[in-house]
């Protein structure tokens, strides 16, 4: 009898340590609605010491703008999404508490300050979680803010720690918290040591962090170690300079790869060429707006989808621009310009006309995102590396097609002796229409790659003519591989000369070397014999 | 006065000139007070027109072009009859109408953040001046920590003297060093960032907090925004505080990648107020489009053109010179719940706010000035300038009237 009374009592003295704890939780989550961002930080400092797991959501949604207090009683509330009327969870629980107007609820806001603030007490409450890459995230949040409160957490963390590759991330860690901290001299001589290993730029920026603060012999041990990683990661802007050469290469080289056979090969000055680039974007917008809203699942492979759809639609365009103008004007190339001048703007107005005059937001895809660290001073952003492998499959891809493939060297004939051709059965307009619309759809294909780098907007082409033609005239009108060339030399010029004298200077100096160049060479780096080039 | 449509007399018009770009890189941003402007003048005339009559909305189109807004504001002013004229967004098509406003006597309505250094006889400053917008952004920024400063910038005058006026400020008044301070100008509409943002990491890899102020402007932000967040700068880490990003703006960008980059405006469309509500409302039950965004220069507009309307009711009469007397010192509610007033220096008085991105596109605004802002159009900050002061009431009448010398005009 003793014995059920004794356990009764301590079922209910647990129940209401537990029922205690909830309590407890609840009034810390509701103390994070009222006051100001300072009142907020020493309400989160409060709710990461509870050391209660449930805190971890609501740190997670007050990160996410999704934590919102009801006005009437000030009771915190997690929202579920947008909607309004919004669904409200009960953070302590997360059960779901209803509904009610936003009108109703006060946004619990947060700013970068405590966006850091918690980031390291997530850091600490996720040091003990079962899965190694949420231990990892949470050693990686501590070492870049290098906390001095999670030294203790640290300590016990990785004498828990199993898994090797989230042990040496813990120690480093360890070892940017203890450098903020107050433990002894040697202590932080050794972390410095350990750090200087890690020899990225969030570390050198934390080590010159602590060599601006701290006390000798701390404050040289600091200095030098940041010094050392700094230079380190100099060594490596030669290296970043050539890759930003080449991927801004890669750009020019697909917006003028589509004018290499229109104007290198045809002759035309295609003044649209600019438009047809930018059609190639908003076909990219319209189909991820289709995709997304016919087939949701398939919305990461949008762009893949929105490639051949921009090619047909460019390609179609160009075609439907070469039999109705350009064919009446061959020969008479001032009247092509002012003729696709006139359709530039034609065009431009239509999109305005049809799409608004604001910019359009074509999302980048999961894949596509991010970057990849290659070395610590060298990380290579998916996005451009993407663009480079697009550039280099179309460059080639061309190269294919028009070196060995019977319609490439029906294009080749016609363009170096038209009757000779024609006598040979060519039926030389039919190719005439099907180049043109070759060099159009491929600046379809440029354009869906700019989505991703550039603002989709009506004005988009007109940014890129001038590049363009620069490109193929530099490279040598009428053949790809100068155009190749001509793109990569610029960019890499560009990039190397925008250190040291800037942006705007950088560009004219690269203007009034062209220049000086085609004084010398008129036919550009790769001269080649064609229509253009005869007369 | 149930059916105030009646009240109007007939054949009888105000005209009232809309000066925006619906062509040209400007588009983007000016085509929206185009229509803002056109739903004021239809909201007026319903509330029963101005002195008796019904206001008419004249729009011409610029395009983008400068000297173009010049000859497009005689042509408003001459030819249209407008007695006042709404318009203009960069400082250079600004600076290239202000003669024809003084040489034909009309009014002009300004409702862009622009440079300061300028107070015309002719002109009302709805849009911020620096002391607006740059000064309070850089004190919020500094109170976070900042000892690092990115001054990047489009290359044309509204940056480089905003710049110029930041530079003397945080040299002279919070201390910087100057090798704390790094100065970046690129073309309009650059588009290639990738060793700007890197240098501008490797910048705030120094050990102290580093921050960006941007007046990057018009179609370059997209490019420059993807790239920071495709290099992975957050805004815990190096902030990004832009003075010509709003809401429209960032409908064509990701905004993952930008959450908690700042900007500093007079008005962002997430301030909670009953008279801010029913202005969205209203804007878009009359574009038709539950999403439209409002964003600041509107704002500027809604003011100023209420700010007209109540000087004209003042004065009796639209004409340019009993108005130009009757305008100053008039107060009109403002959409963030206070009011603003005309200044003699034809600038208004506004309250400053700092917001933060958020993946919705809105902005959380997580500072705001205690008060209402004067606008100072000669900055304190800059030499030559310092000196100078400007009210347009009888008899001191004057621009640039400098307290030193006693003398009214020259800047030195």
């Amino acid at each position: 009898m003793q014995k059920i009374l004794i356990s009764i009592l301590m079922v209910f003295a647990l129940l209401c340590g537990a029922a205690s704890a909830w309590a407890g939780t609840t009034d810390l989550v509701n103390a994070l609605g009222p006051g100001d961002f300072k009142a907020r930080e020493q309400a989160i400092a409060a709710l990461a010491a509870s050391g209660d797991p449930a805190a971890v959501p609501v740190l997670d949604a007050l990160d996410a703008g999704k934590l919102y207090m009801r006005k009437a009683d000030k009771v915190v509330f997690i929202i579920k999404d947008d909607a309004d009327p919004a669904t409200l969870i009960d953070p302590a629980t997360g059960q779901d508490a209803g509904t009610a107007p936003k009108a109703t609820l006060e946004k619990v806001k947060v700013n970068n300050a405590l966006r850091g603030v918690i980031s390291s007490a997530k850091g600490g409450l996720t040091l003990f979680s079962p899965d190694v890459a949420t231990r990892k995230a949470a050693a990686a949040n501590i070492l870049k803010a290098g906390d001095a409160s999670a030294v203790d957490t640290l300590e016990k963390a990785i004498a828990a720690e199993k898994d090797p590759s989230a042990l040496a991330l813990m120690k480093q860690a360890f070892a940017a918290a203890v450098l903020n901290s107050s433990r002894p001299d040697a202590d932080k001589l050794a972390a410095i040591e350990t750090l200087k290993e890690v020899g990225d730029r969030d570390t050198a920026a934390l080590l010159a962090q602590v060599a601006n603060s701290a006390e000798e012999p701390v404050k040289s041990a600091a200095a030098a170690a940041a010094a050392s990683i700094q230079s380190g990661l100099a060594s490596w802007t030669l290296v970043q300079n050539f890759w930003y050469g080449i991927s801004l290469g890669s750009v020019l080289l697909l917006a003028a790869i589509g004018l290499a056979i229109t104007f290198g090969v045809m002759g035309i000055i295609n003044m649209a060429h600019g438009e047809l680039v930018m059609v190639g974007a908003y076909t990219a917008y319209v189909t991820q707006q289709v995709v997304t809203a016919y087939i949701p699942g398939a919305a990461d492979y949008a762009l893949l989808i929105s490639v051949p759809s921009a090619f047909i639609v460019t390609g179609l365009l160009g075609m439907a621009i070469e039999r109705t103008i350009i064919r009446f004007l061959y020969g008479r190339p001032l009247e092509t310009l002012l003729a696709t001048f006139g359709l530039s703007l034609v065009l431009q107005q239509a999109v305005r006309s049809l799409f608004g005059p604001t910019n359009k937001d074509v999302s980048a895809p999961s894949w596509m995102a991010g970057s990849i660290d290659i070395t610590n001073g060298l990380s290579l952003t998916m996005n451009r590396i993407v663009i480079v492998a697009f550039t280099a499959v179309i460059f080639f891809g061309l190269m294919l097609l028009m070196k060995r493939s019977p319609i490439g060297l029906q294009m080749r004939a016609v363009t170096q002796n038209r009757p000779m051709a024609r006598a040979m059965g060519i039926k030389a307009a039919w190719v005439d229409t099907l180049t043109f619309g070759l060099g159009s759809g491929i600046a379809g294909l440029a354009g869906v790659a700019l989505t991703q780098i550039d603002n989709v907007s009506p004005n988009l082409g007109q940014n890129y003519i001038i590049d363009s033609f620069l490109v193929v005239v530099f490279g040598g009108v009428g053949n790809l591989w100068g155009t190749l060339a001509g793109a990569m030399a610029l960019g890499i010029a560009n990039k190397f000369l925008e250190p040291f004298a800037g942006a705007v200077l950088g560009k004219i100096i690269i203007l009034i070397c062209v220049i000086l160049f085609i004084q010398k060479r008129p036919r550009g780096l790769f001269a080649i014999k064609g229509r253009w080039v005869e007369s | 006065m149930g059916m105030p449509q009646f009240a109007f007399a007939a054949g009888e018009t105000i005209k009232v000139g809309i000066l925006h770009s619906l062509s040209g890189t400007m588009a983007i941003s000016e085509t929206t007070l185009k229509d803002v402007m056109l739903m004021l003048i239809d909201q007026q005339n319903a509330k029963g027109g101005l002195l008796g009559k019904k206001l008419e909305g004249v729009v011409v189109d610029p395009a983008s072009n400068w000297p173009l807004f010049a000859e497009k504001a005689r042509e408003l002013i001459s030819k249209d009859g407008c007695v006042a004229t709404f318009g203009c967004w960069t400082s250079v098509s600004r600076k290239s109408v202000l003669p024809v406003f003084e040489e034909l006597n009309s009014l002009l309505f300004y409702p862009v953040q622009y440079e300061g250094e300028e107070s015309q006889k002719n002109v009302f400053y709805t849009g911020a001046a620096p002391n607006q917008q740059a000064i309070p952004a850089v004190d919020y920024l500094a109170a976070q920590g900042v000892k690092r400063w990115v001054l990047a910038g489009t290359d044309y005058v509204y940056p480089r003297t905003t710049n110029k006026i930041l530079e003397t400020y945080l040299k002279d008044i919070l201390k910087v060093a100057p090798e704390d301070i790094m100065i970046n100008y690129t073309p309009f509409g650059h588009s290639d960032w990738q060793s700007i943002v890197s240098d501008i990491k490797k910048f705030g890899s120094a050990g102290k907090k580093a921050a960006v102020v941007s007046t990057i402007n018009g179609d370059a932000n997209v490019p420059f925004y993807k790239e920071l967040g495709s290099q992975g700068v957050k805004a815990t880490d190096i902030p990004v505080c832009a003075f010509s990003v709003g809401e429209e703006e960032l409908a064509g960008i990701d905004k993952k990648p930008l959450v908690g980059h700042l900007a500093a405006w007079n008005y962002f469309m997430s301030v909670d107020t009953p008279i801010n509500a029913a202005f969205i409302k209203d804007w878009q039950t009359y574009t038709k489009n539950p999403k439209r965004v409002s964003n600041d220069p509107m704002e500027a507009h809604f003011i100023g053109f209420n700010m007209w309307v109540e000087a004209v009711t003042k004065a009796g009469t639209t004409d340019t010179d009993p108005v130009l007397d009757a305008i100053i010192g008039v107060t009109v509610p403002n959409l963030t719940g206070g009011y603003s007033a005309m200044l003699p220096n034809h600038h208004i008085t506004k309250p400053v706010y700092i917001g933060e991105i958020q993946e919705s596109g809105q902005f959380d605004i997580v500072w705001q000035t205690p008060g209402l802002v004067a606008g100072d159009e000669w900055s304190d900050f800059l030499p030559g300038s310092k000196d100078l002061i400007s009210d347009w009431r009888k008899p001191m009448s004057c621009g640039n009237f400098n307290v030193k010398s006693g003398k009214c005009g020259g800047a030195t």
